[in-house]
């Protein structure tokens, strides 16, 4: 018993530090590009024009219809045959900001579609153009609907990032497998990096939750 | 008002046509929901706007604010746009037209993110580049007339209907238009608070705002429109002086609606 603890003592601060370089910040940059990704997917399918809507609508059904861990090898394994060499880490940002941006997107546009059209009107008849009022009244109302469902896509994105193991990323993950297998102590590593992604996303889920509670405060209830 | 036209001054009353459409078209899908509309506005007048539902009062308020393109016709501002549509009218040439008219909505469409002095300010500041403070100005005086500067901070779902409906009117009067249009402005309140907003109406009609406005209140119609048009299946069935209109209809068709509104059982 004694030596099992150490075990998870002396595991515990490499883990941690796979999470704090590796799955925290491959989390934080790939949610923020992949935001912006859906912001723009969102609005070629709102645009009207039949082929931007076109491109958006198969760029989302290519990504939710396809493994994430697929995503990533053809990214890191098969563009290259392509002549594009990415490093591992790129590589992974890429394929993550892509699957967020993808699964972002819709929640993005129903959200912008959420809001009353009477909003747009209200916004053009004082003068405002299309993207003022997308941006000023539009977005700001959309944004409090879609903070519950985008927080449930950051929380997963956190776990997925666990696959970057895969193309050798040094994250949380990585650092167990090789822990695990240095030690033979799979059913401690793992259970000890498991509790790390936990507590994570415990802290996620209450930032979410006051979050949450600020945009409700000025809500109408219908 | 303190924001009242002052055009109302430079030329005198009744002379000039603020507003004339003509020819106005609309089809939605292949039904046609406005049938070569002719309109007239003299500068100072309250035109009211009268008929049944889906008759296309709201269409033609619309298309005058540039929110609906018609298909033709002409609507043309004597103090600034003056827009012939067809298919080739392009976006910009239609929201032309938004410069010189604000709309009251019937279901107010206040910004529930933004207080009511945000509300009020949110267009003279970012859509007409008014310095901040000279904004906050106007507004916080249009909000005193309405009987609201003590509720400036508050957010529109804190407010009862009358006083929504009152934040919407000072909006619209905040972007100084030349042209007020109303779409029903009392027909989603409380009856106990339909008068709070007529009031106010009534009270810009006197001080000289030009205004057409759909109603079916037809008492107020009558005591504060110099004329009323009733359409009816997307024409103009009748038009002349509110008391005519209102009072002896000529055609069938407006007796009938009329009879109807004033004795609803
Ligand atoms: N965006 C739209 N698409 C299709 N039909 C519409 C649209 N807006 C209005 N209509 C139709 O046009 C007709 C006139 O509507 P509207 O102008 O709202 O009438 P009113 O305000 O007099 O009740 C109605 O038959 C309505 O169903
Ligand atoms: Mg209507």
């Amino acid at each position: 018993m004694g030596e099992a603890w150490q075990l998870v003592l002396d595991s515990f601060w490499p883990l941690l530090q796979g999470a704090l370089v590796g799955t925290i910040p491959l989390t934080l940059i790939s949610f923020a590009l992949g935001l912006i990704i859906a912001l723009v997917v969102a609005m070629m399918r709102l645009s009207g024009s039949r082929v931007l809507a076109g491109l958006g609508r198969a760029y989302v059904s290519a990504i939710r219809g396809t493994p994430l861990l697929v995503q990533l090898f053809v990214i890191f394994f098969g563009l290259p045959q392509l002549g594009l060499t990415w490093a591992a880490w790129p590589s992974a940002l890429v394929a993550f900001s892509l699957n967020v941006g993808g699964y972002a997107a819709e929640i993005i546009r129903a959200a912008i579609l959420s809001v009353p059209a009477g909003q747009w009107e209200a916004g053009y008849t004082v003068g405002m153009s299309r993207t003022q009022t997308l941006r000023r009244i539009i977005l700001p109302q959309a944004a409090r609907v879609s903070v519950p469902p985008l927080s449930n896509s950051f929380i997963s994105l956190v776990k997925d990032t666990s696959l970057a193991a895969m193309i050798l990323v040094d994250e949380a993950f990585k650092v167990a497998k090789e822990i695990a297998a240095a030690t033979n102590e799979f059913l401690i590593v793992y259970m000890e990096v498991a509790v790390i992604y936990w507590l994570i996303c415990v802290v996620l889920s209450g930032v979410q939750d006051r979050i949450e509670r600020r945009l409700e405060r000025h809500v109408v209830r219908a | 008002m303190s924001s009242a036209p002052d055009h109302t001054a430079a030329t005198p009353s009744g002379s000039t046509p603020l507003l004339e459409v003509s020819g106005l078209r609309k089809s939605f899908g292949g039904t046609e929901v406005l049938t070569s509309i002719d309109l007239r506005v003299e500068t100072g007048k309250v035109l009211a706007l009268i008929g049944p539902s889906g008759s296309g009062k709201t269409t033609v308020l619309r298309c005058l604010n540039g929110l609906e393109q018609p298909d033709a016709g002409t609507i043309s501002f004597a103090d600034g746009p003056s827009v012939t549509f067809s298919e080739a009218t392009t976006r910009r040439r239609r929201e032309s037209l938004r410069t010189r008219s604000a709309m009251v909505f019937q279901g107010y469409n206040l910004f529930p993110h933004r207080t009511v002095l945000q509300n009020v300010t949110e267009g003279p500041i970012h859509a007409l580049g008014r310095p901040k403070a000279e904004a906050q100005e106007l507004a916080e005086r249009l909000l005193d007339r309405v009987g609201l500067a003590e509720r400036r901070d508050a957010y529109p779902h804190e407010l009862s209907g009358g006083q929504q409906q009152r934040v919407g009117i000072v909006r619209a009067l905040a972007m100084t238009p030349s042209l007020l249009l109303f779409d029903e402005p009392t027909s989603a309140l409380d009856p106990e608070l339909v008068g709070d907003v007529l009031r106010v109406i009534k009270e810009l009609a006197e001080e000289g705002w030009t205004m057409v406005l759909v109603t079916h209140e037809l008492s107020f119609a009558r005591d504060v429109a110099d004329e009323v048009v009733f359409m009816d299946g997307g024409v103009v069935v009748e038009r002349g002086p509110a008391s005519q209109v209102l009072g002896e209809p000529t055609q069938e068709r407006t007796q009938r609606f009329v009879h109807r509104l004033l004795n609803p059982f």
